[in-house]
């Protein structure tokens, strides 16, 4: 993969990157293919244990193509009653540096006083810059989990703790309509009956894959990209996920001939792609996608006949100058078939209630409202929770204000956090949101490639013991870009990461 | 298939395997429609066909009210910032523990869970559906003694792409499981190149409102042994055994197995939708034996995680042992009552039913009253009941029963007052069906 960079660095200029992307392109495609073809089991597998109906695989014709692998793989444990493949494949340890990570953080949280050495975290994306305004509207508000039953002067439990429509309170739906128009600045308008409630934006995004996606099948996803989907869309739909790289010199932003090609590429092996999946604000870099793109992708997505999901979660989290425009804007501009269009969002990012798990399918598809509505049984949001955002969402007051504080804060800790790393010559792309910034460490990696990346992030994570996030783990195809949280930060935090960073910078 | 709708949708999206084109879920259209109201609707229909347990709501709203705390944020900012940020996937530790004591307590101590062993899940639903993507394949089978709960048809099959195969129980032995039906229905699996993973069992029953002893317990997971398939336990119900003692757990078998091999493919799923009366909560649990299958379980909860408001809510709720011990019994007591009372009342219309010793309903038999013991004779006779006598009630076709005229009944969904008015409207249809036959 790393091979297509250098060649393409070598032949730019309009004529030459003709053949600057054509010929790294088809290596890179024949690489592929062999590495596909040839891609050593795991080490920790056990070997392949002859399965009782590995003899009858012909027979079994409902099992689709790409889990039939699976039959023969190893099982794992010699214990009976095994785990079927999907699981088996769930439950091997994790490989991803994300993860990896993260699971050291918990282990060994930082803690300025208990735990000076420990890791700090600036692998998650989660806010905690105005986590003080929930909880201060919180404590004012405390009986709103329960409905008041306003004539018996009591609570009202009948009401909240009976079976409830499975996606969702009509209240809520409401609710959150306002909430994602003030969060846009009341530049669209959201339909509630277009609304399906998840608990939480992991199930909205699985729910959405169901529908849109037979086993198989394949998204198209500009990276890099969240490395969570690859377990969110990939675990149990069996839908693949095509990494469609962009480019440090377009600033990471999205390239429709890019798309177009990876799109011939999947048709040529096979692959039938359903969709184009964005973020917006993107993630991880922070960019967000200008109109022109978004036209770009709904032309493109029309003249496919395939759907284009947008996954809005971070829209109310900017902080740059540039101002966010939801696809829902763009649709009402102008004439484009909306059945194909769908919206990813939730409450983890923009209101850092990720506890609450609240998330969303905004779809301007019947069918596909009528089938996530039903899917919904799977993953409902709790009534007393529910109730409890009704009335925090309702309050117009307090979410305008907290949407200006916190936008505020995210500008000031992006300033400062991206001028310190920009002091030990560590720059990073402009983004205009999210909770992170997209830093170019490449000049400390020792050899230019995912091999070289990795030992970095090692020696970041076990000398600096800092967690980020390394490029490859999001499908990133140029080494040494790290993404780096800073909303779990204070501004002294700052400075303590800056110092380990020297521990490793310094050497180099 | 896809192009009709223009932009191609999936296969799940488009097909019927949701399952509500069923009468099952065409009576409740009925009574969405038309639904009864002591005041503002008294012709309306009565709904008796949703297993929800309402007669025990005064305990809860007492508790409440006595302990506001619990529907507090916890105090000062950590305490917050560990509500709203946590997204654990284990699970809050508290809750974790409480629930473990809480299924203790449902089985009379009988059993010990280990905390560490509980994983929770949005609702049974999601439990079970999650069981079935990690025991088994698309194409794979689930073996279910029948009659079972309709929803299994959509929340087993739908997206997991993984059969039911059902074992038929009769009415000679009460419907109890027997190896017999299940090794036909394993047969069954066999010749046709479908590959068993595992039964699921509902314990006490729905819709048959009776507890599996403890020897055809001991059968089944002997079986489930010997063939090498794992052993699901839906236990929503335990706590709504009439009787504590009735009850026999899979996990008293499995602790008195001393937890040997044999119990690597057990696993139990939980809920407090039934026994505490709190559907809407969205809290379900999965307890395994199976060190793979609780991680796996675990991280596959990252779909379906139960809000730490609620946890935190219920943790402090479930931890009170003299509430949730008082809960258990009056619930039981009450909902032994109004079993013998609608049973009571059943009988003087003329209608027999199962003799049970547990849930949220009872399972009478009609089959006097078809046509013709047939599927479509028994519809026929449903939806009479349904637009007539207006009553949903469930009958014994959607739950896969193999014989004609039985239909599942639901008692603690309403008030008393309902219940003796839907008690009268089944008498003076059955006697007006008497009356009817006199004459032909």
């Amino acid at each position: 993969m790393r091979i297509i960079v250098p060649l393409q660095g070598v032949v730019q200029g309009r004529g030459g990157l003709v053949f600057g992307s054509l010929i790294p392109c088809a290596l890179f495609y024949f690489l592929q293919l062999y590495l596909k073809r040839n891609r050593p089991s795991s080490p920790s597998s056990s070997p392949p244990s002859p399965s009782p109906s590995s003899s009858n695989l012909s027979e079994l014709s409902t099992i689709p193509r790409s889990l039939s692998r699976g039959l023969i793989s190893p099982r794992g444990s010699s214990g009976r009653a095994q785990l079927s493949s999907r699981g088996a494949a769930i439950a091997r340890p994790d490989d991803s540096p994300y993860y990896i990570g993260n699971k050291r953080c918990v282990d060994d949280p930082y803690h300025p006083s208990s735990n000076p050495d420990g890791i700090m975290q600036l692998g998650l994306a989660e806010n905690q810059l105005s986590l003080d305004l929930v909880r201060d509207w919180l404590e004012s508000n405390l009986k709103e989990s329960f409905p008041g039953d306003k004539e018996n002067g009591g609570l009202n439990i009948r009401g909240l703790a009976t079976y409830q429509p499975y996606d969702g309170l009509m209240d809520l739906k409401m609710a959150m309509a306002g909430f994602m128009g003030q969060v846009l600045q009341g530049s669209v308008s959201f339909n509630p009956s277009q609304i399906i409630l998840t608990a939480g934006a992991t199930p909205a995004i699985e729910t959405l894959s169901f529908c849109l996606a037979d086993p198989g099948n394949a998204f198209l996803v500009p990276s890099p990209y969240y490395p969570g989907w690859d377990r969110d869309i990939k675990w149990r739909t069996g839908v693949e996920l095509i990494p469609v790289p962009c480019r440090s010199t377009d600033n990471f932003n999205i390239s429709i001939a890019a798309l177009d090609r990876a799109y011939n590429q999947a048709k040529k092996r096979g692959l039938k792609v359903r969709a184009v999946l964005v973020s917006n604000p993107t993630n991880p870099v922070g960019n967000i996608l200008s109109q022109e793109t978004m036209y770009g992708l709904l032309d493109f997505a029309t003249e496919k006949n395939i759907h284009l999901i947008s996954d809005e979660i971070f829209a109310g989290s900017t902080h740059g100058s540039d101002k966010f425009v939801s696809i829902a804007e763009v649709l009402d501009a102008e004439g484009f078939d909306r059945s194909r269009v769908h919206i990813i969002y939730g409450l983890s990012k923009d209101l850092s209630l990720p506890g609450f798990r609240v998330g969303v399918i905004y779809s301007f598809n019947e069918h596909v409202l009528a089938a996530a509505a039903k899917l919904g049984r799977f993953s409902s949001i709790s009534a007393p929770t529910q109730c409890l955002l009704v009335s925090m969402l309702s309050d117009t007051k307090f979410i305008s204000k907290y949407l200006e504080i916190n936008r505020e804060r995210l500008r000031k800790m992006y300033a400062l956090f991206v001028g310190e790393l920009k002091q030990l010559g560590i720059e990073c792309t402009t983004s205009s949101g999210g909770f992170y910034c997209w830093a170019d460490m490449s000049k400390f990696i020792r050899s230019y490639s995912e091999k070289g990346e990795l030992k970095l992030w090692d020696e970041l994570l076990n000398v600096a013991r800092i967690n980020v996030t390394p490029g490859s783990a999001c499908h990133c195809i140029e080494p040494g870009w790290f993404r780096c949280c800073f909303t779990t930060l204070t501004e002294k935090d700052i400075s303590v990461v800056m110092e380990r960073i020297t521990r490793i910078t310094e050497g180099h | 298939m896809g192009v009709e709708f223009g932009v191609p949708l999936s296969e799940i999206a488009t097909s019927n395997a949701h399952g509500e084109d069923s009468p099952y879920f065409a009576g409740w259209k009925a009574y969405d429609e038309d639904p009864y109201d002591a005041v503002s609707n008294p012709s309306g229909v009565i709904q008796m066909g949703l297993a929800e347990n309402q007669v025990s709501f005064d305990l809860l709203e007492n508790y409440l009210k006595q302990h506001p705390e619990t529907s507090s944020q916890g105090s000062g900012i950590s305490g917050f910032r560990e509500n709203a940020l946590f997204q654990d996937y284990h699970g809050l530790k508290t809750f974790r523990e409480a629930m473990a004591g809480f299924m203790e307590q449902v089985r009379g101590g009988r059993a010990k869970f280990d905390p560490e062993r509980v994983v929770l899940t949005a609702g049974a639903t999601a439990a079970n559906e999650l069981l079935t993507f990690i025991v088994a394949d698309p194409g794979d089978a689930l073996l279910i003694p029948t009659p079972y709960y309709p929803g299994f048809d959509r929340d087993l099959r739908w997206r997991t792409g993984v059969r039911i195969i059902p074992a038929h129980c009769h009415s000679s032995n009460g419907f109890q499981i027997t190896i017999k039906a299940l090794e036909d229905a394993h047969a069954k699996a066999v010749a046709a190149n479908i590959r068993v993973r595992g039964i699921l069992l509902t314990n006490p029953s729905n819709p048959l409102g009776t507890a599996i002893t403890r020897t055809v317990l001991e059968h089944i997971l002997d079986f489930a042994v010997q063939k090498d398939i794992h052993l699901i336990s839906d236990e929503i119900y335990s706590g709504s055994v009439f009787t504590s003692a009735e009850f026999v757990s899979v996990a008293e078998i499995v602790e008195a197995r001393g937890y040997e091999l044999d119990c690597d493919g057990v696993h139990i799923v939980y809920s407090l939708s039934k026994d505490l009366g709190l559907p809407g909560f969205r809290v379900g649990t999965i307890y395994s034996y199976n060190d793979r299958v609780v991680t796996t379980a675990r991280r596959m909860s990252s779909f379906t995680l139960v809000s730490s408001q609620t946890q935190r809510m219920l943790a402090s709720m479930l931890s009170d042992r003299e509430f949730t011990g008082n809960y258990i019994k009056t619930n039981r007591d009450r909902l032994r009552k109004r079993y013998e009372y609608i049973v009571e009342g059943l009988k003087n219309a003329g209608i027999d039913c199962l003799q049970g010793n547990a849930g949220l309903f009872c399972w009478m038999n009609l089959g006097p009253l078809l046509e013709e013991a047939t599927r479509e004779g028994e519809l026929s006779l449903w939806k009479l009941i349904l637009l007539e006598v207006k009553l949903n009630i469930s009958p014994g076709s959607s739950c896969h029963c193999s014989e004609a005229g039985w239909f599942r009944v639901c008692f603690a969904n309403m008030s008393e007052q309902t219940l003796d008015i839907a008690l009268r409207r089944i008498k003076a249809f059955m006697e007006k069906s008497k009356a009817r036959k006199r004459q032909a």
